[in-house]
């Protein structure tokens, strides 16, 4: 196991920040697409370190936060159905939804329960043949896998009591969305770490290719966030000198091999195909979904149940759209810590662990 | 989406809801200059006897009720132990009552009692009264047990969670987030190889070599909501800033390790055999020391000051960058990716 103490130093770090400084020449701002990007780098102060004309800006890489209202309700409605065991990773079960959430569900007596792993859902399902065990599939390329392989188990298994409401997301085609938008000005992208693990670093070329703007693949150590800041500079360095093009960098090397992991990749493909996503505050993004190919549309708990819910109401004056897209910090929201907290949240980025909202709120709008 | 009208989860984890279920529904009616004092036991005056006795409570629902190093049983008599240990006094006597399920094993519970009898051995105290209820099959998990203890408070000593000072440094006794980890990990089966043991112990002797030693103005153990919630509730009881360093704080290689795998953080993770001192600069280092030379603080560390601020607690990274360190918000949940 790798001691990750060693990306954590101090000293080290002190000479990537004093190597940014020395890099840096103007005002800049480069967008992380991860939700563990967001909270590592509140938690470690990343902010505080670098110079205040380095703008980090989050982009729409938390699945909880982009999970559509329409399916968290449908998600709320499927829990509360007699004979249902809904089972999802934890994160979820706070996000509100028009009326609810799942947290409070469970407290009115839906079966709700928090696993660690899909392959749990599979155990509940053989224990519990009477009833109908549905799995929040809700997550990018990073946890997608691991939900599809429980699929294929099931069906190897022949659970026919075992489905998954697909709410899976893919990151390329929403940062082209953003790009194409036009309305926020992006010098350079962090992409996330283990989304690229899955899909390799092909899937990003596109951005230097059409929108000039500089990728690194990062890890999530403080080290590797400031070293990746170091390798976008130093691309805008040379670009600006030399005419050299922008590339993908891939700093994150020890999690990220060029080609991804196929076996992955080759399952998704088997099981589901590309579809429009509706992603929550920002709207419909065709290529972005998951959904289930016609051979495994029996295991597509969405097509399995029928729920009937009303139509969703968005939160009024939330604007975790615009701070999922770069276009505020979530200090600039005039319910930011007052009316919207991480124990009365309006809006999914201040609940979800992974959120820009939270992150703020819990690590300090100074990080 | 506003609060919620029916309890949750999170009302139980020792975070920020735990705090307003106790404040608004709790302490409006109950309300007493006893029960403000807000600390981990009551401070009674006896008038007749002219001395101060602590008097606790606490109710134990721990799943699964065995784990390395420790069970329900013996966190019930160190719980209650430790609660009156964090005002100075010595525990002496403690009830146990229990909530049965129909259909527990006879000789699970008997284990437990087992565990109970040696931890009120180890603890120096006597269990000198109790209850038994059994309540039907579905109506409890298992088992649940509450334990109430009385101790004395010595002459002239004045422990309190709202008596910190600026100057005062803050000392953690050991290594954080052990029981946590250790529970977590046999609650889900995750089946993590590694040294993760609860360290559920009770600290009366740690305490009294304490209060030989020198001064101290604070005394808490970090259980529920971690080192940071407890630090955040100094905090708040003293109004001071706490300003704590990061690469300060012990932390086992494998509790970290396991915590990173699960997506948890160490600072707010259980804590049932440490205590936090709180203590004047002039008397820490001798404090320190004799920490040091008792089993249970072997690890102990100076890990931040006090200060005079708004009622926060501050963390320096071990980058150097500052941050607050809030209170838990709702529960510890395992995350997505």
């Amino acid at each position: 196991m790798i001691n990750l103490d060693k990306f954590r130093d101090p000293v080290v770090a002190a000479k990537l920040v004093k190597r940014i400084e020395g890099l840096c020449d103007g005002p800049y701002s480069f967008m992380e697409v991860c939700g563990s990007h967001t909270m590592a780098i509140s938690q470690f102060g990343i902010r505080g370190l670098i110079p205040r004309s380095i703008k980090l800006l989050s982009g729409p890489g938390c699945p909880v936060c982009v999970t559509s209202l329409y399916d968290i309700d449908r998600m709320i409605a499927l829990a509360g159905l007699k004979d249902v065991i809904f089972t999802t990773f934890g994160d979820m079960i706070r996000v509100p939804g028009s009326h609810s959430s799942l947290r409070e569900a469970k407290s009115q007596g839906a079966d709700v329960r928090i696993l660690y792993s899909p392959l749990d859902a599979l155990q509940i399902a053989a224990e519990n043949p009477g009833k109908q065990v549905v799995f929040a599939g809700v997550g990018f390329e990073t946890t997608s896998p691991t939900i599809i392989a429980t699929v294929l188990e099931a069906k190897e298994k022949g659970l026919e009591n075992f489905s998954v409401y697909p709410a899976f997301k893919t990151v390329p085609h929403a940062l082209k969305a953003i790009l194409e938008s036009g309305r926020t000005k992006i010098d350079g992208f962090l992409c996330p770490g283990h989304v690229s693990a899955i899909i390799g670093s092909a899937p990003y070329q596109f951005i230097p290719a059409e929108y000039q703007i500089p990728c690194v693949i990062a890890g999530f150590e403080p080290l590797d966030i400031l070293e990746s800041i170091v390798m976008l500079l130093e691309q805008l360095r040379s670009h600006k000198k030399e005419g050299l093009a922008f590339s993908v960098q891939t700093e994150y090397r020890r999690g990220v091999p060029d080609a991804g992991n196929p076996n992955a990749l080759a399952m998704l493909d088997k099981v589901t195909e590309p579809c429009t996503a509706e992603w929550r505050a920002i709207g419909s993004i065709p290529e972005t979904g998951l959904c289930f190919r016609e051979k495994y549309v029996s295991f597509d708990a969405a097509k399995r149940f029928e729920v009937d819910v009303p139509p969703a109401i968005e939160p009024q004056g939330c604007i975790c759209g615009q701070v999922m897209m770069g276009l505020h910090q979530p200090d600039e929201c005039p319910m930011f810590g007052k009316k919207c907290t991480p124990e009365s949240p309006v809006g999914p980025c201040m609940v979800s662990s992974e959120g820009a909202c939270a992150a703020w709120y819990k690590y300090g709008t100074e990080n | 989406m506003g609060v919620s009208d029916k309890i949750l989860l999170a009302h139980g984890s020792g975070g920020r809801l735990s705090h307003e279920l106790i404040e608004t529904v709790f302490k409006t009616r109950f309300s007493n200059a006893l029960l403000n004092q807000g600390d981990d036991a009551a401070e009674c005056k006896l008038q007749t006897a002219n001395c101060k006795i602590a008097f606790t409570t606490d109710s134990y629902v721990v799943k699964p009720l065995f784990f390395p190093g420790g069970d329900i049983g013996r966190l019930a008599v160190c719980g209650t132990v430790n609660d009156l240990a964090m005002k100075g006094a010595k525990a002496l006597y403690l009830s146990a009552g229990f909530i049965i399920e129909e259909g527990f094993s006879l000789e699970t519970l008997e284990k437990v009692a087992d565990s109970m009898a040696a931890a009120a051995k180890e603890a120096g105290v006597f269990i000198v009264t109790g209850d038994t209820k059994v309540v039907d099959k579905g109506a409890c998990d298992g088992l649940f047990i509450n334990t109430s203890g009385v101790g004395v408070i010595p002459q002239g000593i004045e422990i309190s969670g709202s008596l910190a000072v600026p100057g005062d440094v803050v000392i953690i006794s050991g290594t954080i987030g052990d029981h946590g980890a250790a529970v977590i990990n046999a609650r889900n089966n995750f089946g993590l190889s590694g040294n993760l043991l609860s360290d559920a112990a009770p600290l009366g002797n740690l305490v009294s070599a304490i209060l030989k030693t020198g001064r101290v103005n604070v005394l808490r153990d970090p259980t529920r909501g971690g080192l940071a919630t407890t630090l955040n509730e100094i905090a708040l009881q003293s109004k001071v800033t706490i300003n704590i360093e990061e690469d300060k704080i012990p932390v086992k290689p494998e509790v970290k390790g396991a915590c990173e795998m699960l997506g948890l953080d160490p600072l707010y993770v259980a804590n049932e055999g440490k205590l936090i001192a709180i203590v004047p600069r002039e008397d820490s280092e001798k404090i320190l020391k004799a920490m040091r030379q008792d089993q249970l603080g072997k690890d102990a560390a100076i890990i931040g000051k006090v200060e005079a601020g708004k009622p926060q607690v501050l963390l320096t990274t071990f980058l150097g960058s500052k941050r607050p360190l809030m209170m838990l918000e709702g529960e510890s949940l395992p995350r997505i990716c």
